[in-house]
């Protein structure tokens, strides 16, 4: 077997790639193991830790969000060192309803969990997770499947068959066997002997600074630098950079961080327009990612930036997270009453996908998704575009062929694509229709001094006029 | 080094132009190929090559360098490569009080402060050791991505007056290349991106704008990337040139054609 890069003070990864392009005389075989820098001696060896697997694509190791669903148009999980930053709803309810499902599912696989808020006790945010759904409610499950099972699924699209093409998003039963991803019961609470056997943290802000404490002017908010130092410790602590010979830790470190940037961490960028000007969130983000890369964890963010009014630091906190999720929920939105959304809850954006150790990403075709929550799950689809796939004969013929193109820039399957089409189709079609003769031209009978056609007069501007028709001839 | 884009710039790793600026852009998309092309394109031309790695790790651009053919291991040991890695040095001088002055020292100062510890990190890296015996043919410095220092609360000014010390040292007195890489906000108001993106197309060479297509996502067709040769020193008489090319991203390369020619669609 190659041993590559793992000798040498730097490591280069666990898990490189022995590329044919390589020099050395090896077969293009690629270790999967996980992508820590720091640890030097781990070795060739294959690496196993509970609730993680490698990805297909370049061999990183992932782990699962806790939502299946999301897992896939993620592109198989979340990597591990980096960070998933979810951009909030406006009432908080789905967003805290999927930092849950993360932490849930670091419960269920063992791992050693991280939890920090400013404005709920860690204690009580793991009370309130869901409780996961075992095996024997799988029978349960599959109820609830074929309960939901539209009818009009199956009908054969005439001219919107492209769209039949596409994939639908399948609902994944529990398999038992998985250790990747599990199901949760968002109506209960997950057993109190499952926390008592789980490792994990609290950072409560509250806790940790007292305000009367005489701060002096650094280059982070007070809390900020309390986290960082506190993750730091912990990952350091507990091996988790592998820094330590002594403690091998062969587990993920979740981290999850509630309402970052809301004023309660100490920061102004919600409530003035041209907060953060000593960018606090901005250095917040850049040493946490510092610290995940060169360790096994993974962090989850919530952050309320619908209260964020400079849309330029958005961009900035963007480029600096690894992967973007945005979550629109339709309560209290005039979207609520839209017939195409009445299935749904609201709309989730996959805003960014990283691109680690490749030079594309997975990312997914499908761009119009919304979420819904039922009564145990979660799932996400594709907003179907209902008038495509009534398929209402609106299309006169000849126009039919622009929705038969072979692939085009056209953003396929989107909401804008399509009612673009529709809106422009109609249009077209009524600004034709005025230009067709409604009437067969008469035949010449009489001296030719007729000098209109027998048909409407009425031009497009209103106006009775003669028109000039086919019979104009001078006498 | 992508070979369709070494055809379309007209470069090759033997002569490659001395002593100029290269802007990489990119607006709605990601343009870091760019830099992984440049990357292994100039250490496959025996220049030494100091990487100011801002937003990935080491091992990040080492996977995909292999896969384009360049060993960046093996280029830090012999000295070709000097490797800036910003995550990792952030940690290192945000938890421990430094005694000398770090390149990323900025992150520790409460008000704004300036680049002059990254620059002359460059300079001590690019500087031309007194034996010669390495044999390198120029300096290269390369940087991903300004927009971060941006972020991290320096001035559009002071990252530009980096840019020039940079240039005069390393363009200038050492006959290098300097490429680095500038996220376009596009419609979202940024004062600070917009002056940075100016003044350094003002002063590049050779501009390389990766861009999202104006209709949405596509499959088959990533993006358009637009190159444009400008001449900063002589006054405009001559028209800058400029192509448009479209481009699709695969696992080891990227494949360029002209617009609408698509594989795909044809």
């Amino acid at each position: 077997m190659a041993t590559v890069a793992t000798c040498g003070g730097d490591a280069v990864g666990v898990g490189s790639a022995v590329a044919t392009a390589s020099k050395s005389n090896v077969t293009s075989f690629q270790r999967r193991g996980p992508r820590v820098s720091g640890t030097n001696d781990s070795g060739p060896r294959l690496v196993s830790i509970t609730g993680t697997r490698p990805s297909v694509r370049n061999g990183q190791l992932l782990v699962s969000t806790g939502l299946p669903a999301l897992d896939q148009l993620l592109g198989g999980g979340l990597a591990v060192g980096t960070v998933l930053l979810i951009e909030e709803d406006k009432y908080n309810i789905y967003s805290s309803l999927l930092f849950k499902y993360f932490l849930a599912e670091g419960i269920v696989n063992g791992h050693t969990l991280l939890v920090a808020s400013a404005n709920e006790d860690p204690a009580n945010i793991l009370q309130e997770l869901p409780a996961p759904l075992l095996d024997n409610c799988k029978k349960e499950f599959d109820e609830d499947v074929y309960n939901h099972k539209t009818p009009e699924s199956n009908i054969k699209m005439k001219i919107a068959w492209r769209y039949q093409l596409l994939p639908k998003m399948e609902q994944i039963r529990p398999v038992s066997s998985s250790r990747f991803g599990h199901y949760y019961d968002a109506s209960k609470r997950i057993p109190q002997e499952l926390i008592e056997a789980s490792k994990w943290h609290g950072f409560f802000l509250p806790e940790k600074i007292s305000p009367t404490l005489k701060v002096e002017p650094c280059s982070l908010t007070h809390g900020y630098i309390k986290l960082l130092q506190f993750i730091q410790n912990i990952i350091y602590e507990e091996g988790f950079d592998g820094s330590n010979p002594q403690k091998k830790q062969k587990n993920i470190l979740r981290i999850g961080i509630q309402n970052l940037g809301s004023p309660l961490w100490g920061d102004d960028i919600c409530c003035t327009e041209n907060g953060d000007s000593g960018h606090n969130l901005t250095k917040f983000l850049y040493v946490l990612r510092g610290l995940l890369r060169t360790s096994l964890s993974a962090c989850i963010i919530t952050m309320p930036t619908h209260l964020i009014q400079n849309k330029a630091f958005i961009a900035h906190v963007t480029n600096l997270s690894d992967t973007v999720v945005g979550l629109e929920s339709f309560i209290g939105s005039e979207r609520e009453t839209n017939p195409l959304y009445k299935d749904y809850h609201g709309l989730i954006h996959i805003r960014q996908i990283p691109r680690l150790n490749n030079l594309v990403c997975d990312e997914s075709d499908v761009k119009d998704l919304g979420f819904k929550l039922k009564r145990k799950l979660f799932t996400i689809e594709w907003v179907q575009d209902n008038y495509l796939r009534q398929e209402r004969n609106i299309y006169p013929p000849g126009f039919s062929y622009l929705l038969k193109q072979k692939d085009s820039a056209w953003g396929e399957g989107s909401l804008q694509h399509s009612t673009f089409l529709m809106s422009f189709l109609a249009k077209a079609t009524a600004f034709a229709s005025r230009l067709v003769r409604h009437s067969e031209p008469l035949k010449q009978t009489g001296s030719g001094r007729i000098r209109q056609a027998a048909g409407p007069r009425l031009w497009h501007d209103g106006r009775r006029q003669e028109a000039p028709g086919l019979l104009g001839i001078p006498p | 080094m992508f070979p369709e884009l070494n055809n379309l710039l007209n470069t090759t790793p033997d002569r490659a132009e001395q002593g100029k600026l290269t802007l990489l852009c990119d607006a709605k998309t990601d343009g870091s190929f760019l830099v992984h092309h440049f990357l292994s394109f100039y250490l496959k031309a025996n220049c030494k090559v100091c990487f100011v790695a801002l937003i990935q790790s080491f091992s990040h651009y080492n996977i995909v360098g292999q896969k384009l053919g360049v060993n960046l291991t093996m280029a830090r040991e012999r000295g070709q490569l000097v490797f800036l890695e910003g995550l990792k040095s952030a940690v290192d001088v945000f938890f421990q009080a430094q005694e000398k002055p770090h390149p990323l020292q900025f992150l520790r100062e409460a008000s704004a402060g300036n680049l002059k510890p990254l620059f002359e990190f460059v300079r001590d890296a690019l500087k031309p050791v007194d034996s010669g015996a390495a044999g390198w043919t120029y300096p290269v410095l390369l940087v991903d991505d300004l927009s971060v220092l941006l972020s991290l609360g320096l001035g559009a000014v002071a990252v530009l007056d980096f840019i020039h010390y940079c240039r005069a040292t390393v363009c200038w007195e050492l006959k290098g290349n300097v490429v680095v890489l500038v996220h376009d906000s596009g419609d979202v108001e940024d004062e600070e991106n917009d002056i940075l993106l100016n003044g350094l197309s003002h002063q590049s060479h050779l501009i390389l704008r990766a861009e999202g297509l104006a209709t949405g996502f596509c499959r088959d067709v990533h993006g358009q990337l637009r190159i444009l040769w400008r001449r900063p020193s002589q006054s405009t008489s001559q028209r800058d040139q400029s192509l448009t090319y479209q481009y699709k991203i695969q696992d080891r390369s990227v494949s360029f054609f002209a617009k609408g020619m698509s594989p795909a669609v044809l």
